[in-house]
């Protein structure tokens, strides 16, 4: 069967790559780009382990084909830091111990990212709904939401 | 191995002939949350997949003169994001939100959930309920049918093979008409809907009822249209001898099965509870307005 050439921007640098029509954005991202840092929790759209944005839109990379991404601007978790310097919400998860195995942590610090360029200022509760569908089996969510209010205030340039 | 054909046609006619031409089984593709799924757990073998986001008019919302125009493919995030919309119609809006996670949003849409025709489907009761009609494309050209007659059953839809779901039109709320859609899950998210309720009604400046559509999800192998439960509205303000018709009227129409989310005789209560109290906030929308 051909393959689907499909040419998209990840992280801003232009990407081509040739993909099976069955095989997923998260597939394709992990076996043949070598961008492992989105994780396949379990791959129905539950987790947010392989959480990404496209064009912007928070989703789930086990959710989309691979073919879908011609055109797109794909984010992932390695385009969130900036060479060595840590994204504001990257610093806060560490420095509030937001992870224990680090599974989730990927989807979680693409997730809340999106959150704080929407809602710079969320509430518990929006950001608690906002991040549902990131599942954590270690921290029980209490350090993940100090970090997501913590990175929120950096942001908004508060001190933390 | 199994390796589906995947094309995304830039036109509503290349979109027919490829669904119309397909060799074996074809599916449309729309936000991809359920038939991704299905492909991936072997549940679903498409030999063809015809991903239709790529069609002008398949993603985005406008309004003209005969109603609201949302593109079959509009994830829910957009349609949350579109305030006038949400305005006019905060129970369909609410309804489409209630899918999924925040990266579910990011893709599902109305299509794909009235097509995926589960009896549970959230934004197939509030869809109905506001009188919304679908605008299907096939080899004969655009069709327009109301959005209760897409599901025939449970997972299958009145659509022919050579037809997609194009777009939506939803009415434009005029005068004291306001809808609202609730559903029951034994949690606060990311769950699907033991039972749904979608209610829209009209009211007179005295708050008497004067054309209602009420909707129920998962209490039957498709969506109900209770005509029963909008003629208990109908002609009454909501008091408590209107409500008690309501939810009798509601669980009477139900047709449920037991399973996991809830029995028989649970399911029906809940209609009833349901109705009442998504009546409730639809008469008190329209009443604001």
């Amino acid at each position: 069967m051909a393959k689907t050439h499909v040419t998209c921007t990840i992280n801003g640098e232009e990407t081509e790559f040739l993909c099976d029509p069955n095989q997923t954005v998260l597939d394709v991202l992990r076996d043949d780009l070598g961008l492992t840092g989105s994780k396949e929790g379990c791959g129905s759209g539950d987790c947010g382990a392989c959480s990404i944005t496209v064009d912007g839109r928070l989703t789930c990379s086990c959710l989309m084909l691979g073919p879908e991404a011609e055109g797109k601007s794909i984010g992932t978790i390695e385009g969130v830091a900036t060479g060595d310097h840590l994204h504001p919400v990257q610093s806060q998860f560490l420095k509030h111990a937001a992870l224990q195995c680090g599974f989730c942590t990927p989807g979680l610090i693409v997730a809340t990212k999106a959150l704080l360029e929407k809602h710079p200022n969320p509430t518990d509760e929006e950001a608690r709904y906002w991040l549902a569908g990131n599942l954590c089996r270690c921290t029980g969510y209490d350090k993940i939401l100090a970090a997501v209010h913590a990175a929120a205030a950096e942001m908004r340039g508060e001190s933390a | 191995m199994y390796s589906p054909t995947y094309a995304a046609p830039t036109t509503v006619d290349e979109a027919v002939g490829l669904l119309a031409n397909a060799s074996g089984s074809a599916r449309v593709l729309s936000g991809g949350t359920d038939l991704i799924i299905q492909m991936r757990s072997g549940r679903l073998r498409p030999q063809t997949i015809v991903d239709i986001k790529n069609i002008a008019g398949t993603i985005g919302i406008r309004e003209e003169a005969d109603g609201w125009h949302v593109g079959a493919a509009t994830p829910g995030a957009e349609i949350g994001e579109n305030a006038g919309l949400c305005a006019a119609w905060p129970g369909v809006t609410e309804a489409v939100q209630l899918i999924g996670s925040t990266q579910v949003q990011g893709r599902a849409s109305f299509a794909g959930n009235l097509c995926n025709a589960s009896p549970a489907g959230d934004s197939v009761p509030g869809l109905v309920a506001a009188g919304a009609k679908a605008v299907i494309a096939g080899k004969n050209g655009k069709r327009t049918i109301p959005v209760e007659q897409v599901p025939v059953s449970p997972g299958r839809t009145s659509l022919a093979a050579d037809e997609f779901i194009y777009e939506f039109i939803i009415p434009k709320s005029s005068g004291k008409t306001a809808d609202a859609y609730l559903r029951f899950i034994p949690r606060t998210e990311m769950d699907i809907a033991v039972v749904g309720c979608g209610v829209c009604v009209t009211l007179d400046n005295n708050g008497v009822c004067t054309a209602a559509k009420v909707s129920l999800g998962a209490v039957a192998p498709t969506v109900l249209v209770v005509d029963a439960a909008a003629k208990a509205l109908i002609g009454n303000k909501l008091d408590d001898a209107t409500l008690a018709k309501l939810d009798a009227a509601a669980q009477a129409a139900c047709n449920p099965i037991s399973d996991k989310r809830g029995t028989i005789e649970f399911r029906t209560k809940v209609a009833g509870v349901l109705a009442r109290r998504t009546a409730a906030i639809a008469f008190s929308r329209a009443a604001a307005r």
